[in-house]
Parts: C-alpha cells; structure tokens; sequence
C-alpha cells in the first residue's frame, strides 16, 4: 500500500474512534463555548474594539480547544497497547503521524466553524465579508497547529502530568504561526482584501508549516519507534 | 588535573573581569545622552551572545545525541542549555534595570525583548520537559527533539515579532547615533571573562551530570541485588 493510503486509513480510523465516542470533540467545543462566554466579562463585548481584537480572541480560542484535542490524539491509543500494535504493524511512523495530523486536522476544523458563527453572534462581528480567504487562513493555521501539537501529543505521551506539558511547551513554539494568523484573521475580518501586508502574512503562515510538517516528518520516527 | 584547570580558568576569568572593571569604571566616560547607566551594556550585550551560542550549541548536542545515541551528548546539551538559560536571564534582567532607568518602564513589548522572551520561555520549557521524563534514554530522545524545534523556532519567532512590531509605531526608541569605538571595543572584551564563566559553568554542570548517572547506575546496581 502506498504511503498515503496509510496515512489516509489511521486518519479515517482516528475520526472514526472520535465519532463514536466524541469525547475529545465534545470536551473541546464546550471549552471553546466557556471561553466565549468569559472574554465577554473581560471587555465590553459591543464596543468598536471588539473587532480590532477578534483575531486574537478567536486564535486563543482555537489554542486553548486544540490542546484538548491533541492531548487525547496519542493518549487514545495508551490503553491496551494499542500505540505498540500501532508501530509494530507495517504502517511507516511517518504516515501514522500524518494520519494522525488530518484526522486532528479535521476536528480542530469541525471546532472552529462551529465557534465562528457562535463567536460573530455573541460580539456582533460579521465574519462572512470574506469566506474564502478567511477559510484558507483557517485551514493554514489550524494545520500549524495540528501538526506541531501532533508531534508534541506523540513526545509527551509517556510523560507525568502529560495534559499539563502539552499546552506549555506548545503554545511557544506556535507564536509565530497564531501571529500571523490573528493579524490576517483581524484584517479579513474587518472586510480588508488579502493583498499588500495580508499576503505577507499569508507567506509567513505557509512558511511556518512548511517548516515544521518538514521537521516533523523528519523527526517523528526517533520519536516513536526510539 | 581537570580540577586544576578549571580553577585556573576562573583565576584567569577573574583576572580579565577586574581589569575590564578597572577599564569600565574608570577610564571610560560616562555616554552623553544615557550616562552612567549605559556601562550595563558590557554585560547585557555579551550576556546574550554567550545565551545564543549556547542555545546553538544545545541544537548541535541534540542533532548529535539523535545520531550517536550517547548519553554524554545528552548531558552537553542539558548543560548548556541551563547555562544559556542563566546568561539569558542576565539579559532580560539588565536589560529591564537599563530600561527603567533610560525608558522609565520595566518592560516595552519591543522586538527584541518579546522575542527573547520567548527564546527564553522555550528554553525554560525544554528544563521543565525533562522533569517529567524518568528514564534516562527517553527523557534525552524528548528533549533532543524539543530543543531542534526550539531551535527551528527562534529565528521565526524573530524575524515575525520584528514585522510585526515595524508596523506599530516604537512607544520608546533607543538613542540613536553609533557607538564610541572604544565602547564597542570593550564590549567584546568583556565577552571573554563571560564566555570563561560559561565554559566553566558548563564543565562544572557536566560534571554533576557525570556523577549523576555514575549514582544512578549504582543504585540500579543495589536494586538488582
């Protein structure tokens, strides 16, 4: 079988496991809602500024969600040895990580554009002024995320106080990638074209995944098999 | 006769301090726009290069532990990276008494700082990682690999907080015009006694972790019997 089928068969396996239960799914989304609900304490949630900050709200949200997902992304597979069978079955380590990273990829997704709406209700933002634009820089951030925390959801599986660790050496790391996210987030939100410093933007999110799928492709094996 | 060295290291390390001190304190003016309070630059300045190199230093024992599966890659880069994380503490520290005196704030989120910072927060959760790894194989294949993506990181992390700060008008600038020779002189000979201090720092650190394995595999010793 060829690499991405593999990758293709662990992602639809992961989703398959998460639709059935909806643990993660579920803890993450509510999550995401409590959050909502408590920027609006921290701000008045009507004004003018609401917009200039939306970027940065909705990537902190995101984060904070994520975290949940990519913690139970490996942790899933601790009890019964199933990570074991996992790297001992024929499947490349490499593809299992990418497998895993589209099947986070696609919950992480699936949390978002449901907190959209919710958040453009709540704070009176309109978010459709450019959908497009707005869901490819969705998609390029929430792949950053995926696939740094994947990595890190795979590093830290043996760890004490794993759910701990996660977030805190995660959310350094990804700087860079919730950056430009939130600064293209805001500017598109606020009905600005992607062009001139948008692009740039743009440029420094795909870099920033380019980077790191490469780095995790690179190092995910040592990480698994040792 | 490595023990010899090492204080003969630090005698010589002293002996440079003193005299750049002497030179520092003495012979040099004080700068015409910031007075005194400048002179904190020959040790803020080197303070971050030896936190560089040793940062860089860290990522080529993690490359190298990765490869070589040696566990003596793994304490070069635990010390070093500790060691960095102490010099970079220096940094941020005489930076923000700098600032305060020069700016009147303790902090600005200006370039440089947020993103030493960061640098500084990655290294700090790179210590706080191997806390959490009890196995002495696993916990140095972790934290090889946290500290190549910290690495990786730094640089990205730079060169976005610079973009994005360059669109923000600077709340305070630095003064502007260049540096008296002799100033900057100084502040590359002052990066002598600190990088001496660093490498001794390191020896010293590796030498604990030497021990430390040499305690760990008696006691597994003991277990066994």
């Amino acid at each position: 079988m060829s690499f991405l089928r593999y990758s293709w068969l662990i992602a639809v396996k992961d989703l398959r496991a998460e639709l059935r239960t909806k643990e993660a799914v579920n803890a993450s989304l509510s999550f995401a809602l409590v959050i909502l609900l408590l920027f609006s304490f921290a701000f008045d949630p009507t004004g003018e500024q609401t917009r200039e900050i939306s970027g940065g709200l909705l990537w902190l949200v995101f984060a904070f969600a994520g975290a949940l997902i990519l913690n139970r992304s490996f942790a899933r597979e601790l009890s019964n040895d199933c990570l074991d069978a996992l790297v001992a079955s024929p499947v490349p380590g490499t593809a299992l990580y990418l497998g895993k990273c589209l099947a986070n990829l696609t919950l992480l997704l699936a949390v978002e554009l449901v907190c959209l709406p919710v958040f453009g209700v709540f704070y009176n933002v309109r978010w459709t002024h450019r959908f497009w634009p707005l869901m490819l820089v969705l998609l390029l951030g929430t792949w950053g995320i995926a696939v740094v925390g994947t990595m890190f959801s795979a590093l830290t599986i043996n760890l004490r106080l794993r759910e701990l660790m996660l977030p805190t050496l995660v959310y350094p790391l990804l700087i860079p990638a919730l950056m430009a996210a939130i600064q293209l987030t805001t500017g598109l939100l606020a009905g600005q074209p992607l062009a001139g410093d948008l692009t740039n933007w743009l440029k420094l999110l795909a870099g920033f995944d380019i980077i790191f799928t490469a780095l995790a492709l690179g190092l995910v094996e040592t990480v698994l098999v040792g | 006769m490595r023990l010899k060295l090492l204080y003969a290291a630090c005698l010589i390390g002293a002996w440079l301090l003193l005299a750049n001190l002497a030179v520092i304190l003495l012979v040099l003016p004080d700068e015409a726009e910031q007075g005194a309070i400048y002179r904190i630059i020959f040790f803020h300045v080197p303070a971050a290069w030896s936190a560089f190199l040793g940062f860089l230093a860290a990522a080529v024992a993690s490359v190298a532990y990765l490869i070589k599966r040696d566990l003596r890659y793994d304490a070069v880069a635990v010390s070093v990276t500790e060691v960095g994380l102490a010099f970079g503490a220096v940094n941020l520290v005489t930076g923000m008494i700098w600032g305060r005196i020069i700016w009147g704030i303790w902090w600005t989120w200006d370039a440089r700082l947020t993103s030493m910072l960061v640098c500084w927060l990655l290294y700090a959760g790179y210590l706080m990682l191997r806390r959490a790894v009890e196995e002495p194989a696993q916990r140095a294949k972790v934290a090889a690999v946290f500290s190549i993506f910290a690495f990786a990181d730094v640089p990205i992390v730079w060169f976005s907080i610079q973009w994005w700060r360059t669109q923000h008008p600077q709340p305070v600038m630095r003064g502007s015009g260049s540096m008296d020779p002799a100033m900057y002189k100084m502040m590359f000979a002052n990066w002598a006694p600190l990088l001496l201090l660093f490498c001794v720092l390191v020896v010293i650190r590796l030498r604990q972790e030497r021990i430390q394995s040499e305690i760990d595999a008696l006691r597994r010793e003991a277990h066994a019997r």
